[in-house]
């Protein structure tokens, strides 16, 4: 039997009609009476040190209500923002992690660090008054590529880190990986950059503080992915105010891409200074706000080799990276290159033995964080580039060489040299369907015809994994994580049997209003229009960990599913006393309890009837109707897949038209098919843009950011992209009780490898992202 | 932004007496209304452009194409005496910017703001254009001076611009892959007085390639010209292109127009 709506449909998303005409509630749209307004003056300096700071003239301008500065927060005991994630060093140490103050203390650190906050009636008025803070600057020699700052002799941007150095970390068995390559038939070597990106969610980051004197309660609206940790960090490592005093509401939030996981400084600054002058204060980033301050991804620096036998087969694999971690170390910077990057460089291969290295540093840049995919991107890039240099080296098939290489279906579980135990997939399934999809036998007279054209047409493969569900709390824990990954639900039936859903995790895109509510229509035959789903507000919802990494449904999901089954249990337990039956007589089905070989039902609407109204009730069984649970889920899930790209280049100008795109995924279980779509499609678009297009630029000698404005930051538009050919495969997940693997993150973790791929087999030789027509011109017009 | 006075005249006259030494007109704002914006312009009064009917419209007599300095690019794009006039002009038109850039922009506020690399000035300069103001009238040649700089004077205000109809005319654009400007765009045009080619978006101003004029006028066809080089030197370079890859762009781009020409 199938339920209307249930797992498996591709429902309309319930969410759409409020954000398509214009109902929804973002940041910005929620105003209070006698609310001022807040804006930042930011550091015009890379590097600087603040000799003094004059207030005087600002503060009689009109219509301002007050201005702080670094050394106002500090003198009220507000603590510096954090990162939750504790990396060791290959010698034993922990990170550096130097001060990062909300508002700038004696020093600025990147062009866009906070100096000043300008709180007037105005908006108009804030920025007028901030042009006359007078700031007396002493401007120093900044650094801004990661492997300079990480060279001898590189400017010093925090004295707690000499060097610029954050860690030193290392993974795998160095000594077994040294044995494998000095006996190795094949060395095939890679050098590679992943460019920084902006994260450019269409909603800017933005916060309304309020502070109600009498409850002395503060309330914080702001565009967060997971406004209890928010909570937790403002209130515990911050001081901003006891977790009981601060209430965190994330309302609809245009998109985040992991941006806005994080605690920064202005939503910090926002809700402290709410307090101080007794009125709500609103701050909304513009655009040019937001190239500077968003924490931006990637912008790794990375050495490949791969040892293989003379059948070509993998014998060892090691790499080393450096990774640039900006100005200030970033909520939870320091795990992206290490747990989030190095626990993946086993792609879908049989390695006997990995070793990885990562040093992290400082530069005069804006916070490099977690973006859509978070260090997978960056492990798959480097994964899976190789393996097309080493079946290039090899003089084989590109998809020959993985096949060749492929952890098998009946390996699982299959434990890694890197500390993973990938749980399910098929790996070859999902190459073949790509390949048959693209038609990849005929690429030879495709390309033949290209050149007839006077075109070169390029053929890439990606076959990427990601560890995703973020994560099982103890292993978590016991590499260096402040926190649990697990999530929380209640669901609470009314007595007229609608349904309202409370979770942990948070929607800013992904559809978790019809996800969710397809589980509980399928599990509970509960119309999905009688289902609610309330997320994002800590005095609604239990505590939560919110949404990254593709967790929501694999972690979230599940808890509701938890809380179901404890639904259904006691629901038994009534249906059998109202049945006259015994409990294990009682059978389930989509919301329908029967007694077991008689005709006798009961709906679930029914049954929270009586609940509410237990004139007729169990002894022994508390009213109502409404469980709440935590799960925390057993392992990773690993999402897996193929995609293939196929481009045409024109080498008149260096143009590359992608001409088409086949993806096959694994994301286990499906609950709707269309969302899932939609996500492949927008990660495989931001894939595109990072390959093709985009790539944050600072100026080498003043630091400056020359990348920030859409007039030079280029997003990927429709008419850059091709249509996708999509399918998905399915081993299902069986650590969690839904099957589920997670698709957030795919599309843009397989597609840069891909297209890169693509591009370099048409030109035969190397290039960096983005493939910039110019470059890729120079590529063909260089020996 | 920081606050200004508005004022919406009814006609040329009234608009050029209104405008003071720290004003500015307001044409279509897509350059002007984003400045003001980040603060980086600012005018004590804006004197819209837009309820001045005068300044709308397109007509053809003769052998004259006009354009009212107020006509949208979007009208310039869709309009049957552009498309019959010169087919060349419209697909210009249809190309600037995105859509809202196109349904708000005008051919009088892009040239009067001369960015260099805006598509109307290769048009003007390539099609020998006339641009009229309330004062005078200055051949397109003459009126692009420099880097956002025009012959015009601080009151003057761009009426129309009138275009001899050619034989044929094609414009080819390498578009910045982000702004959507022209990276390096080149209009060539048959006209009665010679074969014209103007270059945009590749150095700080709209200029003639004379080389390539002179290959057309012998032989007009896109091999003439794909094989002739512009010196590098001179042309713009940014993170999106440097000068020898739009040097490149110039002929690839000439060629291209060429085997538009319709």
């Amino acid at each position: 039997m199938s339920v209307e709506n249930g797992i498996g449909a591709s429902v309309r998303r319930k969410e759409d009609q409020r954000f398509i005409t214009g109902n929804g509630h973002y940041l910005d749209d929620i105003n209070r009476v006698g609310q001022a307004y807040g804006y930042f003056l930011r550091s015009p300096h890379a590097f600087a040190k603040i000799s003094n700071i004059d207030l005087t003239a600002a503060k009689a301008a009109p219509g301002v209500v007050d201005i702080f500065t670094g050394a106002d927060m500090v003198a009220d005991g507000v603590g510096g923002l954090i990162c939750g994630w504790g990396i060791t060093s290959k010698d034993g140490s922990p990170h550096n992690a130097p001060p990062h103050n909300s508002l700038a203390v004696d020093a600025v650190r990147h062009v866009g660090d906070q100096v000043a906050f300008v709180i007037a009636d105005t908006l108009q008025q804030a920025k007028d008054a901030a042009e006359l803070i007078e700031v007396d600057y002493e401007v120093l020699t900044p650094v801004t590529n990661i492997s300079k700052a990480l060279a001898p002799g590189a400017p010093q941007i925090h004295e707690e880190a000499p060097g610029n150095l954050c860690y030193d970390w290392e993974l795998g068995d160095k000594a077994a990986v040294d044995a494998a390559f000095a006996n190795a038939a094949h060395v095939s070597k890679i050098d590679l950059v992943n460019n920084r990106l902006s994260p450019n969610p269409m909603e800017p980051r933005a916060a309304l503080g309020e502070y109600d004197a009498g409850s002395e309660e503060l309330t914080l609206h702001t565009t967060s992915q997971n406004p209890h940790v928010a909570r937790l960090i403002m209130s515990a490592f911050l001081g901003i105010a006891p977790e009981n005093k601060l209430r965190v509401i994330a309302p609809d939030v245009g998109g985040g891409f992991g941006s806005k996981i994080f605690v920064y400084a202005e939503e910090t600054t926002t809700i402290w200074a709410a307090r101080k002058i007794n009125r709500p204060v609103k701050w909304t980033s513009d655009r040019s706000e937001a190239f500077l301050t968003d924490a931006h991804g990637r912008d790794h620096v990375s050495h490949a080799e791969l040892a293989m036998d003379n059948d070509g087969k993998i014998l060892a694999f090691r790499v080393s990276t450096q990774a640039n971690m900006g100005a200030y170390l970033s909520t939870f910077a320091s795990a992206v290159p290490t747990y989030l990057y190095g626990t993946l460089l086993s792609g879908q291969y049989k390695i006997p033995s990995i070793y990885v290295e990562v040093q992290a540093g400082f530069t005069n840049t804006t916070a490099v964080d977690a973006y859509r995919g978070a260090g997978r991107p960056e492990a798959t890039y480097v994964v899976e580039r190789m393996m097309d240099t080493a079946a290039r080296d090899l003089s084989m098939d590109p998809t020959e060489f993985r096949l060749k290489n492929f952890i098998q279906p009946d390996a699982y579980p299959y434990e890694t040299p890197v500390i993973m135990t990938y749980d399910s997939g098929d790996y070859p399934l999902a190459m073949n369907l790509a390949k048959e999809m693209i038609d990849y036998d005929g690429f030879a007279a495709r390309k033949a015809q290209s050149e007839a054209n006077g075109k070169i047409r390029g053929i890439g493969t990606a076959a990427y994994i990601e560890a995703c569900g973020i994560a099982p709390s103890a292993a978590v824990g016991s590499l260096g994580a402040g926190v649990g990954l697990w999530e929380s639900a209640e669901v609470r039936f009314n007595p007229t049997g609608s349904v309202t859903v409370f979770t942990g995790s948070h929607s800013h895109g992904q559809g978790h209003e019809t996800t969710f509510a397809q589980i509980i229509a399928d599990k509970l035959g509960v119309p999905i229009e009688s289902v609610e789903v309330v997320h994002g507000d800590t005095s609604k919802v239990p505590f939560g960990m919110g949404t990254y990494g593709s967790r929501s449904l694999a972690v979230g999901g599940s808890a509701i599913v938890k809380a179901v089954d404890k639904i259904v249990e006691k629901s038994k337990k009534i249906a059998a006393h109202l049945m006259e039956a015994s409990v294990e007589d009682i059978e389930h089905e989509h919301g329908v309890f029967s007694v077991a070989g008689t005709d006798k039902q009961m709906t679930m609407g029914e049954i929270a009837f009586a609940a509410y109204v237990p004139h007729n009730y169990p002894a022994d069984l508390e009213p109502g109707m409404a469980e709440n649970a935590f799960y925390d889920p057993l392992n990773f899930t690993f999402p897996a897949g193929t995609h293939i790209a196929e481009v045409e280049i024109d080498p008149a100008t260096g143009i590359v038209d992608i001409v088409d795109w086949a993806a096959a995924d694994d994301f286990g279980n499906i609950i709707n098919p269309m969302i899932v779509e939609g996500q492949v499609h927008g990660g495989v678009a931001q894939g595109i843009g990072q390959a093709l297009l985009e790539g944050v630029v600072y100026d080498d000698d003043s630091g400056q950011l020359i990348t920030g404005s859409y007039m030079d930051y280029c997003m990927p538009r429709a008419d850059d992209l091709p249509s996708f050919r999509i399918t998905t495969t399915n081993t299902p997940c069986p650590s969690n009780p839904l099957g589920v693997k997670g698709c957030g993150e795919a599309g843009a973790i397989a597609a840069p490898a891909a297209l890169m791929n693509a591009i370099v087999n048409a030109l035969g030789k190397d290039i960096d992202m983005p493939a910039t027509p110019e470059k890729v011109w120079r590529a063909i017009n260089s020996n | 932004m920081y606050s200004f006075d508005y004022e919406r005249p009814s006609g040329v006259n009234e608009a050029v007496s209104a405008v003071g030494e720290d004003d500015k007109f307001l044409a279509g704002g897509q350059t002007l209304l984003p400045t003001l914006k980040l603060r980086l312009a600012q005018a004590d009064k804006l004197i819209d452009l837009g309820g001045i009917a005068e300044l709308k419209g397109i007509s053809v007599s003769g052998s004259e194409l006009s354009i009212g300095a107020m006509t949208r690019h979007v009208d310039v794009a869709n309009s049957a005496d552009v498309k019959s006039a010169i087919p060349a002009l419209s697909h210009l038109a249809s190309h600037i910017g995105d859509a809202q850039v196109r349904n708000r922009g005008t051919i009088g506020g892009s040239i009067a703001n001369n960015d260099p690399a805006a598509d109307y000035p290769a048009a003007l300069v390539g099609l020998g254009a006339t641009v009229h103001t309330d004062k005078r009238s200055i051949s397109a040649e003459d009126f692009f001076i420099d880097l956002f700089e025009t012959a015009l004077e601080e009151d003057e205000l761009v009426t129309k611009v009138t275009f001899p109809i050619p034989e044929k005319a094609g414009y080819a654009k390498f578009p910045n892959p982000a702004s959507r400007f022209a990276l390096t765009g080149v209009f060539v045009a048959q006209t009665a007085q010679g074969v014209r080619v103007a270059v945009t978006g590749a150095g700080p101003c709209v200029f003639r390639q004379t080389d390539m004029e002179a290959a057309l006028s012998s032989n007009f066809s896109a091999e003439a010209v794909s094989g002739i080089k512009t010196e590098a030197s001179g042309l713009s370079a940014d993170i999106h292109a440097s000068a020898d890859y739009r040097a490149n762009l110039i002929s690839v781009m000439a060629a291209r127009a060429v085997q538009a020409a319709s």
